[in-house]
């Protein structure tokens, strides 16, 4: 029961009250009264003030006055006023040292534990060597309140002086607490070792066959967070083998049981963490079993609880779906959950649906449909959608569910209904066609570009079905200028494929359209296409047929999968933030003490991001040309790279640390695969050979004809460039099976430079499309461009000029990272980016960082974008940090990138 | 971990907060307070959000949100655990309802309890009875003065939730077995979904460090004790359950016995799940019908199906009705029935209904023409009971056996009790 406090003494609330003037003259002399209780009030309205915002530094050494006392109320207001304000008062603040020194001598443990805990909570440097004797003793105490305090106390310490405590030998006298008798003590101990081992990246937990037993024994004793420290620890330890894993396991599954969700959250990620090991099938039925009714009853804790199981459930059915696959019913929404509840819950039923199951989520949608919220209703008309094209044999009643919603009129819900049929009709062609006609009847309730954009394409796509096509697209045309982008796109392609099924009667209208995109619009996609197609149907309506009416390839449902190797981490991940937005850690931590420039826009974040992925996909990506798709699409079809967050792992190794003189070598990416190409798939990359850029193809002809000539034209880029030659002849030529390379020459010049919009980054890629002259094919292709490709050999500046621009260039303009490097010796480094184009300006060990040097680098690209860099290096330490400055913040990422690269 | 602490009121003001690393600066609070409390998103937005690269977890009490900021890759469950623990100890401090007022009227009390209860931003003891012994308002218990040392061990023990040495003159358990149904029925009357979630609620008055043996009748339990005096009865088949951290996992998980030392006083034994075979208390037949655009007809029919020994009490039905609704012509058997526009429905109210009892409802209703019309979205039917001595589920208490070195006997009282749980609907 609550038992109300007694109120003797009053209430704080009449220490708020003081707003009078010389209310800090008053309070100084309280603080000095000799009367205890004017004392204790006084350093209480202090804290008051501190409270609510108001800055009570200047009486720090009035409160400090205060600290010799034994009224251990009193003491730890005074200590939190130091935590608060010792930064602003380091060298007052060394006063102070003395009475925590003697504190932690203190018969009272309570008070012991009290002054370590505080002395470690003061961050300033100086105060930091006072703290050792005391910490050293405590961590030895007889006492267990104040041996957990001062094992936290050691993470608190590295933090703020990482060599100190290795050198004072605490990290030992840390991993001796693990073998501590009282599980508290080894529950912080196990804390602040995981914390030390993540911020440092040494192994310092070096769980051994007796230590592990040791967290064993103590998972049975600690309090809930001791035993959430001490799973997670163990989450990260590799077990020998199997049987040694299935041991772990047994003694962590009791942990399910727990009412804490934490403890159960991180039991589950141990669990699964090891299931991998275990081979024996019996066990992994065993295990599977075990782990779905926790998984259950974390759905019916609060809200968020539920928030955090539903993110960490999405990515366990991905990873292994046969652990609910009988369970998909406790995911349905009940009528009053949260909405940010509801919206997890409809990805998770999205991802169990199958044959099985299949009517009764239909049923399920189909209700969510017609429930208020306009977001979740429209996400249930989409799923609805995604069921179909996940399931073939479902796909009918999907369709048949879907003009039920259509009938109800309401709008977001036609326009949702008309997006997901679009993605129906990619997905099973030639099936479902019937039902265009109820799709025509509701054309007025389409406002939404994307809705709009959908059923342009499908009357395009079915114009000769349609008997009126051109009568519906001429009533879209109506508003050609004022409509979206992505509409006007799709308007005009509409029009082409009408024209071209049935030239006769819309003569007019793909003249009077084609006039529209190329001459009275500031589009340049829109223009670009409008000529494309204007030149095609002008020289060959053949040809045109042959690329505008194409086959397309069929699409999947794979808008909510992920990679598997990514799966794979946030698996690792289960229970932490990262599985909670779905990205690994490192694209959302940032270590406290780096300033980073955040490019990240915290929208991506939000749950209604639907690619959760960390690939944000470039709005100038490769243009559809063929127009696969309709507006935003589900197509995974494009042969295109995803070219979102630090795909770097693409590039692999670069130059491979050889010596200077060696030929350099450039890395190729597959950027194509061969399904458009009529079979060449080809692999791409970049270089600079004696001052001459170039695109490296390397092409693989599984096609039926032999390839002589292609054509290549490149579209434009962040980076200015065009191909020397634009035919590039192959003799002999590569017969089907073969395969052969091709060196285009490249120039930069300032006409082929697409603008980088304000405040976004330069979009990394260089697209291009390819015309196979033997039977006139054209297909498109996006490679990553590295941009150490061009860079130029007079990016030197002399050290003044450099200094200058370093301080001109604002600091939120400098990008960061920490990057492995193969070598430690700093001279090779340079040696390496000299090769490269990449000078070094200057060169000095870090003041007062024993060990540390910086090397500062410039250049300079040849479309005249410099960067100024600088790499710190710590001796004996196989990595460096990479910064880089520059005025062309959308290039920054792109040159960090090419230095990572080059340093490796 | 944690990097910082706060408690904000719905205007945005910070009410109280506690940095515990620099990671994270005072003013990181001014982006969630803009662009979650301002911007009125608290309640649709997702509890873990990343605004300007940190992280902000929060959860609500009353008027007050409770945020956790951190930088680093934290596990969520336990910061959100850590909340509601942390709620849980503010009630036990300062009433069940505190209000920000409360808050701010014990600053010092709060600044103390966050001290204790996390560590640089580890969790750390929040044990309600082991912190109300050296937490005391501001005013450390004299007598605590003398024995620090069994009070560290307290803190830090292994049973950190049941001091030594408590006496009770006469020694009592009180056992409350709750639980809530949810129910979804389609329009056809199928059942969608239905699932029980009960609680064991204990309120021990013991003396000494007794251990305790608790018993279901848990099919896995009755059917291994076949040969014994339960032979013949059958068991619940329990889905899923969790416990007080008091239980031994470890023993539960081998043999399925429940044993513990209790902590003193009221707190949660343990939490289960059934899903199979679970007696509705209520059948519900209801007829809507629209007949053209401006009338609704209402027929419902409720029976109680649990024994006529028993009665429900405050059953509560109910029955949506569209927006437009301009009147209401209600009929009902028994209990009181009125249309509240607030909630566009009809609501049912019954004092007392009887097992085995059955009530109508019939309602004409009358709705306004409206401009554009709009189809009605038929949101469910919803039923609020409480049925004393009944269990949806089957589950009764088969023993407690309570075990202390001076054995004394134990008094005991279990009582039952079946809600309707959040959600007790039926689709129309």
């Amino acid at each position: 029961m609550p038992s109300k406090p007694k109120t003797a003494g009053g209430s704080d609330s009449r220490f708020f009250t003081t707003q009078k003037k010389g209310e800090t003259h008053e309070l100084r002399t309280d603080l000095h009264s000799n009367d205890r209780s004017t004392k204790v009030d006084a350093v209480k309205k202090v804290i008051a003030s501190m409270t609510v915002g108001k800055d009570v530094s200047m009486l720090f050494t009035d409160v400090l006055n205060c600290i010799q006392t034994d009224n251990i109320e009193l003491k730890k207001l005074v200590y939190l006023y130091l935590i608060n304000y010792a930064k602003s008062q380091p060298e007052l603040t060394l006063l102070a040292v003395n009475t925590f020194v003697k504190d932690a001598n203190d018969p009272n443990p309570l008070i012991r534990a009290l002054a370590v805990r505080t002395m470690g909570c003061i961050r300033v440097e100086k105060i930091t060597e006072y703290l050792c004797e005391p910490l050293s003793r405590s961590l030895r105490d007889e006492d267990p309140y104040v041996r957990k305090t001062a094992a936290v106390c050691v993470a608190k310490l590295y933090d703020i002086a990482p060599d100190l405590v290795e050198d004072r030998g605490f990290l030992e006298i840390l991993h001796d607490l693990i073998s501590d008798a009282n599980p508290s003590v080894v529950a912080n101990g196990v804390a602040a070792l995981s914390e030390i081992a993540e911020t440092s990246g040494k192994d310092v937990m070096k769980i051994s066959t007796s230590v592990l037993q040791k967290l064993l024994a103590a998972l049975n004793e600690c309090t809930e967070w001791g035993q959430v420290f001490i799973l997670d620890s163990l989450s990260k330890y590799t077990p020998a083998d199997g049987r040694e894993a299935e041991g772990i396991i047994e003694r962590v599954t009791p942990r399910l049981q727990h009412a804490n969700s934490a403890v159960v959250m991180s039991a589950v990620k141990v669990i699964l963490n090891y299931m991998n090991m275990i081979t024996t099938e019996d066990t992994l039925r065993t295990l599977t079993r075990k782990l779905a009714p926790p998984l259950v009853t974390l759905l019916n804790s609060e809200p968020e609880t539920q928030y955090v199981a539903l993110r960490n459930i999405n990515l366990i059915v991905q990873k292994r779906p046969q652990i609910l696959e009988n369970a998909i019913h406790f995911f349905f929404c009940k009528y009053n959950d949260p909405i940010y509840v509801k919206m997890e819950k409809l990805e998770v039923i999205i991802k169990l649906v199958g044959e099985r199951n299949v009517e009764q989520v239909l049923l399920e949608l189909k209700e969510y449909a017609t429930e208020v919220d306009v977001d979740f209703v429209r996400k249930s008309v989409s799923s609805i959608g995604r069921c179909a094209i996940k399931l073939e044999k479902a796909a009918e009643r999907c369709i048949s569910v879907l003009l039920e919603l259509i009938q109800s009129k309401v709008n977001y819900v036609v326009q949702e209904a008309v997006v997901v049929i679009k993605d129906i009709f990619r997905r099973y062609p030639n099936k479902y066609e019937s039902v265009i006609a109820t799709l025509c009847e509701n054309l007025e309730t389409l406002d939404e570009p994307e809705a709009k954009a959908s059923m342009i394409w499908i009357i395009g796509e079915y114009a000769e079905r349609i008997d009126n096509a051109d009568e519906l697209l001429e009533t879209f045309l109506e508003t050609f200028e004022e409509e979206d982008p992505s509409v006007q796109l799709q308007l005009l392609t509409a029009t082409v494929k009408c024209f071209l099924k049935a030239p006769e009667e819309t003569q007019e209208m793909v003249q009077r359209v084609l006039d529209m995109a190329t001459e009275e619009s500031d589009n340049p996609d829109l223009r670009d296409r409008g000529f494309v197609y204007w030149r095609l149907l002008s020289t060959d309506p053949e040809a045109a047929k042959a690329v505008v009416l194409s086959e397309k390839p069929v699409i999947e449902d794979d808008t909510s999968k992920l990679e598997p190797e990514l799966l794979d981490t946030l698996i690792s991940q289960i229970a932490t933030l990262s599985s909670i937005y779905h990205k690994p850690p490192e694209v959302f931590v940032t270590r406290a003490n780096i300033r980073t420039v955040t490019e990240d826009d915290v929208d991506d974040y939000e749950y209604e991001d639907e690619n959760d992925v960390g690939v944000q996909p470039s709005a100038d990506g490769p243009v559809d040309l063929l127009d696969i798709g309709g507006g935003g699409d589900m197509n995974g079809s494009a042969p295109q790279q995803n070219n979102g967050g630090g795909d770097v792992d693409l590039f692999g190794l670069d130059t491979g640390g050889g010596a200077p003189a060696a030929r350099p070598t450039c890395v190729k990416t597959q950027v194509c695969d061969g399904s458009q190409s009529g079979g060449i798939i080809i692999n791409c990359g970049f270089m600079q050979t004696n001052g001459s850029v170039s695109m490296e193809l390397d092409l693989q002809n599984n096609g039926q004809i032999p390839v002589t000539t292609l054509a290549i034209q490149l579209n434009k880029s962040a980076f200015g460039l065009a191909p020397t030659n634009q035919q590039l002849v192959f003799s002999p030529p590569i017969a089907p099976g073969a395969s052969g390379s091709y060196s285009v020459g490249l120039t930069v010049t300032p006409n082929m430079m697409s603008p980088v919009a304000p405040g976004s980054a330069a979009p990394p890629t260089v697209q291009a499309a390819i015309k196979n002259l033997s039977n006139n094919s054209v297909f498109y292709f996006a490679a990553n461009f590295t941009l150490e490709s061009i860079f130029s050999p007079d990016g030197a500046l002399d050290r003044t000029a450099f200094i200058n621009t370093w301080k001109g260039i604002d600091d939120t303009k400098e990008v960061y990272s920490t990057v492995q490097l193969t070598t430690s010796s700093i001279e090779a480094i340079i040696q390496k980016f000299a090769s490269a184009s990449i000078f070094q300006i200057a060169r000095r060990p870090v003041p007062n960082q024993p060990g540390q040097e910086v090397v500062y680098f410039s250049c300079k690209t040849m479309t005249q974008h410099s960067f100024l860099a600088e790499l710190t290096f710590k001796e004996g330490v196989m990595a460096c940090k990479i910064c880089v400055k520059s005025e062309a913040t959308a290039y920054a990422a792109l040159a960090k990138e090419a230095l990572e690269r080059c340093a490796k | 971990m944690i990097s910082m602490l706060y408690l904000m009121n719905t205007k945005g003001d910070i009410v109280i907060s506690r940095q515990y690393r620099d990671d994270v600066s005072a003013s990181s609070t001014e982006s969630f307070r803009q662009k979650i409390v301002a911007a009125k998103e608290a309640s649709t937005s997702a509890p873990i959000r990343i605004l300007d690269s940190s992280t902000f977890i929060f959860t609500r009490h009353l008027n007050i949100y409770f945020v956790a900021v951190t930088r680093s890759n934290v596990n969520p469950s336990l910061v959100l655990e850590y909340l509601y623990q942390k709620i849980r100890v503010l009630q036990a401090y300062l009433g069940e309802k505190f209000t920000e007022d409360k808050v701010r009227n014990n600053f010092t009390l709060l600044y103390e309890l966050f001290d204790e209860t996390i560590d640089f931003g580890y969790p750390q003891n929040t044990s309600i009875d082991v912190l109300k012994m050296y937490i005391n308002l501001g005013k450390q218990r004299q007598k605590i003065a003398e024995d620090q040392g069994s009070l560290t061990s307290q803190i830090t023990g292994a049973i950190d939730w049941r001091r030594e040495g408590i006496r009770h003159k006469r020694n009592e358990v009180y056992i409350d077995v709750l639980e809530s149904v949810n129910l979804l029925l389609s329009a056809t009357g199928s059942v969608l979904r239905q699932e029980v979630t009960g609680s064991v609620m204990m309120n021990t008055k013991l003396t000494g460090m007794p251990e305790c043996k608790f018993g279901l009748n848990d099919k896995l339990v009755v059917e291994k004790d076949k040969n014994s005096a339960n032979a013949g009865k059958s068991g619940v088949s329990i889905d899923d359950c969790t416990f007080h951290r008091c239980v031994s996992l470890g023993r539960f998980d081998a043999d399925r016995t429940i044993t513990f030392i209790p902590p003193d006083g009221e707190f949660e034994l343990m939490k289960y799940r059934v899903t199979d075979n679970i007696n509705l208390p209520f059948r519900i037949i209801a007829a809507i019908q629209e007949d053209g655009q401006t009338r609704v007809s209402i027929n419902v029919k409720c029976t109680a199906t649990f024994s006529e020994k028993l009665f429900a009490s405050s059953v509560t039905l109910k029955i949506p009705v569209p927006n437009n609704t301009a009147k209401c012509k209600i009929k009902c058997t028994m209990g009181r029935a009125k249309y509240v526009p607030e909630e566009s429905s009809i609501v049912f109210r019954l004092k007392r209904f009887q097992g085995q009892s059955e009530c109508m409802l019939a309602a004409d209703v009358t709705l306004m023409p409206l401009v554009r019309a709009k189809a009605w979205s038929r949101p469910p039917l919803s039923l609020d009971f409480s049925v004393p001595m009944f269990t949806a589920s089957g589950v009764h208490v088969r023993f407690l056996k309570v075990f202390d070195k001076s054995g004394y006997t134990t008094n005991r009282w279990v009582r039952y009790i079946t809600k309707s749980g959040s959600s007790y609907c039926i689709r129309i």
